[in-house]
C-alpha cells in the first residue's frame, strides 16, 4: 500500500465515520463518503459494519454506494484520475488528453494501477467548460489540460503522491485563496451591476430583519422572482408554500449540484460571492421560518468545501448565523438558523430537488412521487423550501436595494438578470450577466461566435437553437434557462454531439421509472440507426413517438427532457435526418440485416451442411 | 354530497370519489380499469412503471400517485394514451429477456396479461438483450433477473408487510437491479417461501420451485378473462 492512510483497520475507519456524524442514519452519505476517502473503497465488509452501526438494512447501504459514481464497492487507488468527458470536452481536445493519461499510467479507464495507486475513470460535466479540457484528481481540479503536461504530472503524482502539487498556478479571484487554492478561473466576462456587485456583509440580513417573516416573502414576491434552476417557480410561492405548511420545523436547503452540462456559473458565485448565497439561504430560512438550512454542495465541486465552511464558521462567529441572529446584531428581531453543508458523490439527478433531498437524507438520489410537494414534506418530512445558489444571490439583492431596482432589470414574465455559462465554439468562454429578454443573437455577438450554426439553450434537457432562431429571447417565455448556453460552430457534427448528451443521459437515469430507464437506451440505438445510414423514415418516426411518450410519462424531470436532444434537432435541424434517412420501396426496413440476423442462430447450430461437406465431413444419415 | 366526497370526470363520466383517494384507488371502486403493474393493493404506491399515467386536465400525471382533486377532467381510455402506454410495455418487454412460450408465470403474468389486453403484437424495438443473472441458491424460491421489471413489489411486500426488508435496490439506470439483503445471494437471507413478497411478484421473476406449470392451460389467472376484468364493471 502506497500510504499509511491505507494501513488503518477498516473496522476503526467505519466506526470512526459513524461517531463523527452521531450515528444518525439520515447521514450515512457522509458515512460512505468518509470511508471511501480513507480505504478508497466500501466493500461488503465495510457495508455490512456500516449497516449494523446505523441499524439499517445492509441492501440499503448497498444500494446508496452503488448509486453515486463517487462512492465503490471495489478498491481504487489512492489518486483517482476522473477525466471530465464532455460534449465540451469533447469538442476542447478530450482525446488526446484520454489518451496521453492512458499511455502515462498504463492504464484504461475504469482500471487501477497494481500499486493501489493510481485509478483512470471518466465523469460527465464537471462544471469546467469554460476551461476545458478539464479533470478531477481526487478533489484537485486540472483546467485546460495540455497532453505534452501530462506525462509529468504523473511523475510528480508518483514521487509526492499528492494532487495539490499539481496546482502550478492559480485562478483569479478568490480562486487563489489560501483554503481553495484552485487553477480555476472565474472568467466573469460581463456583468449588470446585480448578482456579482461587490457584497455588504451582514446589510441584506439586517434590511430583512426589519421586516417580518411575511413581509419579506411579499417583497420577493413583488420583485418576481422566479428560481433561476431552470423551471422558474416564483420563489415567493414556493416560500409562502413552505410557511404555511404544516409542521413546526421547516428547512430551507440551497441547490449547488450544479450538474447541467454545459453549466457553471453557481460555481463563480460560490467562489466569489459565497456570503450573498449564505445571505439569501438564511433570509429564506428567517421567511419559511426554518431553524435548519443545508447547502447541498455537488462532489465535483468539493475543492470549496474548506472554503464554505470556514465562512459559515465567521458567520456564527459574527452573529449572522446560530443562536439569536437578530438578538446578537441588537435587532429587534431575532431568530435562531445555522446551516451544514451536505456533499454529494456524482449523480446528476441530485439536482432534482426531491432527489436532492432524499439525498440530504443519505439515501440514493431516486427523486420521489409528488404530491407531496417539498414545501409540504421535505427533508425528513419536514416542510422544505429548495432554492438555487442564484435565486439566492438574488433574494439578497433583492432585500438590499429593494424589489423595484431589481424588477427593472428584464421584462414583465422574467424579472432580473440572468448569469449565462458560456462554452463551445466562442472566443470568449466564461460567466455573463445577462438582462432576460436579450435575444441568442445578442449573446453570441458578446462572447464572439461568428461562426454559430448551433445553440444548445438550458443544457441537454433544454433545447438546440438553429440560426433562424438567434433572435429569440432568454426568459421564461421563450427560451428559459438554468445558465448552459453552450455553441457549435457550423463545422460540428450535431447528431453525434447528441449522441454524446444521449450517452449522458443513459449515464444519469436513476432507473427508478420504465419509461426514462428503457427509453434512453433505445434513444440511444435509434439514434446510433440513423447515424449509421440503415434507418427508414418510419425509424425516425418510431424515434419521435418515443422521445415524445418519454416526455409524458416519466417521472421526473430527467426522463421528462433526456429526449429533448432528439426532439429539438427533430424540430430546428430535420434535413440532419433527413439526409442519413431514404425510404425503402420494398416496405422492409433498411435497418433489417438478414445476414446479420441469421449470424446467431448460425452460431448456435454450428457450421452448417454445405460447410461440412466442404470440409469433408460425413453428414449424418 | 358530503364534505369528503370529491367529483370528478374520467373518460367522461362523472366518478364520485373519497377526499385522498388516488386517481387509481378511485377508478377502481367505480369499475373503470386504469392499466398498472408496479402497483399492488396494500402496498404504498410506487409510481415506477408508469403505465398508469393518465391526463388531469390535460396534464400528464400517474394515477397511482395523484390524488383525486373536484372538478378535474381525466382521461385514461383514449386512443393516444393507450398507444402510449403500448409502446412503454414494448420497452419493458425488449428491456429484459421475457420469452413467454418458456415461463412458469404465462398465463398468470401480468407483464403478458397486459401486453394481451393492450394487443401488443411483437415489439417494434431493438431487443436490447441484457446479460443478467439468476439465483437459484434458495431451496424453495427463484429469482430470475432477467424477468423483472423493477416494480419493487418484492421490496415494499418484504419491508411492510413481511416486515423483513429481504430485498432492495442497488446500481442505477439500466444497471440497477433487485438485490437481498444480508449477502449476495437469496439462501443468505431469512425469505421464507411463504413471504407475502414472493406472492407480489406480477412477473416471473421470483418464483416458487417445484410448482411451475403446475397450472394446466386453460385454467390459468388470465386464460378466459383479461387483466383488469375484475374491477371492470
Amino acid at each position: 500500500m502506497p500510504t499509511n492512510m491505507r494501513l488503518e483497520e477498516p473496522n476503526l475507519v467505519v466506526d470512526r465515520a459513524v461517531e463523527e456524524v452521531g450515528g444518525d442514519p439520515a447521514r450515512l452519505m457522509d458515512v460512505a463518503r468518509k470511508v471511501m476517502l480513507h480505504l478508497g473503497r466500501v466493500d461488503d465488509a465495510a457495508i455490512a459494519r456500516i449497516a449494523a452501526k446505523l441499524d439499517l438494512p445492509p441492501v440499503q447501504v448497498e444500494g446508496l454506494v452503488t448509486f453515486y459514481a463517487f462512492l465503490d464497492k471495489k478498491q481504487l487507488g489512492e489518486i483517482v484520475i476522473r477525466l471530465c468527458d464532455d460534449v465540451v470536452d469533447r469538442l476542447a481536445g478530450y482525446d488526446a488528453v484520454a489518451a496521453a493519461f492512458k499511455a502515462a499510467l498504463g492504464l484504461d479507464f475504469g482500471e487501477t494501477s497494481k500499486d493501489g495507486l493510481f485509478t483512470l475513470q471518466r465523469t460527465p460535466c464537471i462544471g469546467m467548460c469554460d476551461q476545458a479540457p478539464a479533470a478531477l484528481v481526487n478533489e484537485v481540479v486540472l483546467t485546460r489540460i495540455d497532453p505534452a503536461e501530462v506525462p509529468g504530472w504523473i511523475e510528480i503524482l508518483r514521487k509526492f503522491k499528492d494532487p495539490r502539487r499539481l496546482v502550478r498556478r492559480l485562478g483569479e479571484g478568490l480562486n487563489s485563496h489560501a483554503l481553495i487554492d484552485a487553477m480555476v478561473n472565474n472568467n466573469i466576462r460581463h456583468t449588470k451591476g446585480l448578482l456579482l456587485s461587490p457584497e455588504v456583509r451582514g446589510d441584506a440580513l439586517r434590511k430583512a430583519l426589519a421586516l417580518t417573516p411575511q413581509e419579506v416573502i411579499r417583497s420577493v414576491k413583488a420583485a418576481r422572482l422566479r428560481g433561476r434552476g431552470g423551471a422558474g417557480f416564483p420563489t415567493g410561492m414556493k416560500w409562502e408554500f413552505t410557511r404555511m405548511a404544516a409542521g413546526e420545523k421547516k428547512v430551507v436547503i440551497c441547490n449547488a449540484d450544479e450538474g447541467e452540462p454545459g453549466t457553471f456559473k453557481d460555481r463563480v458565485l460560490l467562489t466569489e460571492r459565497p456570503s450573498r448565497v449564505i445571505a439569501g439561504l438564511t433570509i429564506a430560512g428567517y421567511a419559511v421560518g426554518a431553524e435548519l438550512g443545508i447547502l447541498y454542495l455537488r462532489a465535483e465541486y468539493a475543492y470549496l468545501y474548506r472554503y464554505l465552511n470556514d465562512i459559515l464558521d465567521k458567520r456564527r462567529e459574527d452573529g449572522l448565523l446560530g443562536h439569536g441572529i437578530g438578538k446578537r446584531l441588537g435587532l429587534r428581531r431575532s431568530f435562531d438558523f445555522d446551516i451544514r453543508i451536505q456533499l454529494g458523490a456524482g449523480a446528476y439527478i441530485c439536482g432534482e430537488e426531491s432527489a436532492l433531498i432524499e439525498s440530504c437524507e443519505g439515501k440514493r438520489g431516486d427523486p420521489r412521487n409528488r404530491p407531496p410537494f417539498p414545501a409540504q414534506a421535505g427533508y425528513k418530512g419536514r416542510p422544505t423550501s429548495v432554492n438555487n445558489v442564484e435565486t439566492l444571490c438574488c433574494v439578497t439583492k433583492i432585500m438590499q436595494d429593494g424589489a423595484a431596482n431589481f424588477s427593472a432589470f428584464g421584462t414583465d414574465q422574467s424579472a432580473g438578470t440572468k448569469l449565462l455559462s458560456i462554452s463551445g465554439d466562442c472566443a470568449r468562454p466564461g460567466v455573463y450577466e445577462v438582462e432576460f429578454g436579450i435575444t441568442v443573437r445578442e449573446v453570441l455577438a458578446m462572447a464572439g461566435c461568428a461562426d454559430a450554426g448551433a445553440v444548445l439553450v438550458g443544457g441537454p434537457s433544454g433545447r438546440f437553437v438553429a440560426e433562424a432562431e438567434f433572435d429569440r429571447k432568454i426568459c421564461f417565455d421563450d427560451l428559459a434557462t438554468g445558465g448552459a448556453f453552450v455553441v457549435f460552430g457550423h463545422g460540428r457534427d450535431l447528431l453525434q454531439i447528441v449522441s454524446w448528451y444521449i450517452d449522458f443521459f443513459n449515464e444519469e437515469s436513476c432507473g427508478y421509472c420504465a419509461p426514462c430507464r428503457a427509453g434512453n437506451q433505445l434513444l440511444r440505438l435509434g439514434l446510433e440507426r440513423v447515424r449509421s445510414g440503415a434507418a427508414s423514415p418510419a425509424d425516425v418516426k418510431q424515434l419521435r413517438e418515443l422521445g415524445r411518450m418519454m416526455v409524458r410519462f416519466s417521472r421526473c424531470g430527467l426522463g421528462q427532457t433526456s429526449s429533448n436532444p432528439i426532439l429539438t434537432t427533430l424540430e430546428s435541424f430535420e434535413e440532419l435526418y433527413g439526409n442519413l434517412v431514404i425510404e425503402d420501396q420494398t416496405g422492409v426496413r433498411r435497418s433489417f440485416d438478414l445476414e446479420a440476423e441469421l449470424e446467431t442462430s448460425r452460431g448456435i447450430q454450428g457450421p452448417g451442411i454445405e460447410s461440412q461437406k466442404e470440409a469433408g465431413l460425413e453428414v449424418g444419415s | 354530497m358530503s364534505a369528503d366526497k370529491v367529483c370528478f370526470e374520467l373518460d367522461g363520466k362523472r366518478v364520485e370519489a373519497e377526499a385522498g383517494q388516488t386517481i387509481l384507488e378511485a377508478a377502481d371502486a367505480a369499475g373503470a380499469y386504469i392499466p398498472r403493474l408496479c402497483h399492488m393493493e396494500g402496498l404504498e404506491p410506487f409510481g415506477g412503471c408508469r403505465m398508469c399515467t393518465v391526463t388531469v386536465n390535460g396534464r400528464p400525471a400517474a394515477a397511482c400517485t395523484q390524488p383525486v382533486a373536484a372538478d378535474t377532467v381525466v382521461c385514461s381510455d383514449t386512443k393516444e394514451l393507450n398507444d402510449e402506454r403500448r409502446m412503454l410495455l414494448e420497452l419493458m418487454f425488449v428491456e429484459g429477456n421475457h420469452f413467454c412460450m418458456s415461463c412458469e408465470k404465462s398465463g398468470a403474468c401480468e407483464l403478458q396479461a397486459l401486453a394481451y389486453r393492450l394487443e401488443l403484437d411483437a415489439p417494434r424495438f431493438d431487443f436490447l438483450e441484457p446479460q443478467r443473472d439468476i439465483d437459484a441458491s434458495h431451496p424453495d424460491v427463484l429469482l430470475d433477473h432477467n424477468r423483472c421489471i423493477l416494480c419493487a413489489r418484492c421490496v415494499r411486500a418484504s419491508r411492510d408487510l413481511d416486515g423483513k426488508a429481504v430485498f432492495g435496490f442497488v446500481e442505477r439506470g439500466a444497471e440497477k437491479r433487485v438485490a437481498v439483503n444480508g449477502g449476495a445471494r437469496l439462501v443468505d437471507s431469512n425469505l421464507d417461501v411463504t413471504d407475502q413478497a414472493l406472492a407480489a411478484c406480477p412477473v416471473g421473476a421470483l418464483l416458487r420451485k417445484r410448482v411451475g406449470f403446475a397450472v394446466p392451460v386453460g385454467k390459468r389467472r388470465f386464460d378466459h378473462e383479461p387483466i383488469g376484468h375484475e374491477v371492470q364493471s
